[in-house]
């Protein structure tokens, strides 16, 4: 089981998390080319190493995460909040 | 070499067993050659024997950095059927189930090949009018399927769970009789076996660390064997592709690497004759006895992307609860082992069977959950693409452009999320 430190919650089993993604992917403009948007919704590093990714705190706070992980060793590099002023956003105090 | 027969077997029984040849050569590596495929699994090997056989190709290599049967040949669950629905997909897999059809007596190795029925269980109206509409498809292109009600089913199999009182009641199946299960081990031994008698040179503990490029063309890959020069060269190494690609110098590939867990228990005495598959508000599971005995299954992904050869726990705990909430006689059988290995889970779900950005790589990848059933048809229009230089029309489609065509091939209807295509 791996076991991520989710920022608001603390370290939880991944059970608890959903697993979105490469975390790197930057999206083109609404208006850019067919290879541009092919690009970022299709086509895939796939690194066999330390990689970004999201994952959302699904049976937690919710909150989506940047994870930073060895997709060999599975071992978690970092963990933050994909959106860190969302707290202040909607009026808490984290 | 001994083409393997009854008598064959008579007689090396009467004489100590002493007298059989090796299956295969070892052969070292030579300077160049006109096809290299890189990977001996079984689509690898598929290839090199299609095309000796086909393509009448005299100066093949296949390079696999480990051992024959070592990577994912040896981590399925054996399952064969062609119940695809999409065009270009229905016929290359129905394709693949009548090569494994005849697969025994063309290898002359017995491929252990079962055609004991794939029994999809149904759960309510809607999933039953899906497959209605799959199936009959299926048997308007000239395959096989039918849909049986709970009278049928209860008597081929009689020790499901059918309670009314269940979550999910079943009310019917789907069901392709001509599919089954084949000897996992078997089928690379077989193919490594009549490939070697066609002069193709499989050259084991070889791994590909680089490759050279000139002129938009690979010329040559770089092994811990030496340099091996091709005038073509294939990739065929699922699981692994985009590391190979990458290591080409070609950028990104529409997959991602994730890892599947399969399971075997003790053996047990006959009690399941078929494959039966369980798939319902999240649950997805499929099972059939061996013919040690063994009940093997399996399930989802681990969800996570992945390279490490081992399966988590979640899933485990996933499975097993599938397996006794649909035959609930397996609660006290014992698990034997369980395994994980690597796949090129692609965008929509469909293969690649292409070329390449460069003018003799060919690449062969992306097969999901489906690479097992696959790999005889896989061989054969691969080593088609390789000799002709252009893609059977079954598989002009599936090819690493279609997404910016918008032409998915997407069975599921699941998204561009690879792990979602199970």
């Amino acid at each position: 089981m791996l076991r991520i430190q989710c920022p608001f919650c603390g370290e939880r089993d991944h059970s608890e998390f959903t697993y979105g993604g490469d975390g790197s992917i930057e999206y083109p403009a609404l208006d850019a080319s067919i290879e541009e948007w092919t690009e970022a919704v299709f086509m895939r590093e796939n690194i066999r190493g330390s990689q970004l990714e999201t994952w959302q705190h699904t049976s937690g706070c919710r909150s989506w995460l940047l994870v930073e992980r060895d997709t060999m060793t599975h071992e978690i590099h970092s963990v933050k909040l994909s959106h860190p002023d969302m707290g202040k956003a909607t009026g808490g105090n984290r | 070499m001994t083409r393997y027969s009854a008598w064959s077997v008579f007689w090396n029984g009467l004489t100590g067993q002493k007298n059989w040849d090796r299956a295969w050569r070892d052969p070292e590596p030579k300077k160049e050659y006109d096809v290299i495929i890189v990977g001996g699994g079984l689509h690898g090997l598929a290839t090199a024997y299609y095309l000796a056989k086909n393509h009448g190709q005299k100066n093949i290599a296949v390079v696999e950095k480990g051992w024959l049967g070592g990577g994912n040949a040896g981590r399925n669950t054996t399952i064969v059927r062609s119940n695809y629905f999409m065009k270009g997909n229905r016929e290359f897999y129905e394709h693949s189930l009548k090569l494994w059809e005849g697969l025994s007596h063309d290898l002359n190795y017995n491929v252990m090949f079962s055609q004991r029925s794939h029994i999809s269980l149904l759960h309510s109206p809607g999933a039953r009018d899906g497959a209605a509409r799959r199936y009959n498809t299926m048997r308007l292109t000239g395959s096989d399927g039918e849909i049986w009600g709970l009278d049928r089913l209860k008597k081929e199999v009689p020790h499901l769970n059918y309670s009314p009182n269940s979550r999910f009641p079943i009310i019917g199946a789907a069901v392709q009789q001509r599919a089954g299960t084949a000897r996992h081990d078997a089928v690379a031994w077989g193919y490594a076996r009549a490939a070697d008698q066609l002069g193709v040179d499989i050259i084991q503990q070889c791994e590909v660390t680089g490759t050279t490029t000139k002129n938009g063309k690979m010329v040559s890959v770089e092994t811990n064997r030496g340099t091996i020069k091709g005038k073509k060269i294939g990739f065929a190494v699922a699981g692994n592709t985009s590391r190979l690609w990458q290591m080409a110098g070609l950028g990104k590939l529409p997959i991602e690497t994730h890892k599947l867990q399969a399971f075997v228990s003790e053996p047990l005495k006959p009690l399941l004759d078929q494959v039966v598959v369980f798939g319902v508000g999240g649950a997805h599971f499929y099972i059939s006895q061996s013919d040690k005995g063994g009940m093997v299954f399996g399930g989802d992904l681990d969800w996570y992307k992945s390279y490490a050869q081992r399966g988590n726990l979640p899933i485990v705990q996933d499975v097993a609860e599938c397996a006794t909430s649909i035959l609930p006689c397996l609660g006290r059988v014992r698990l034997l082992r369980h395994w994980s290995g690597v796949m090129d889970m692609s965008m929509d779900g469909a293969p690649f069977l292409c070329k390449t950005p460069l003018d003799n790589l060919y690449l062969n990848a992306g097969w999901n959950y489906g690479g097992f059933k696959a790999s005889p048809a896989s061989g054969w229009y691969f080593a088609d693409l390789i000799a002709n230089d252009r893609p059977h029309d079954y598989i002009a489609n599936h090819d690493l452009k279609r997404f910016e065509r918008g032409y998915n091939l997407d069975e599921r209807g699941a998204g561009p999320d690879p792990k979602l295509h199970g």
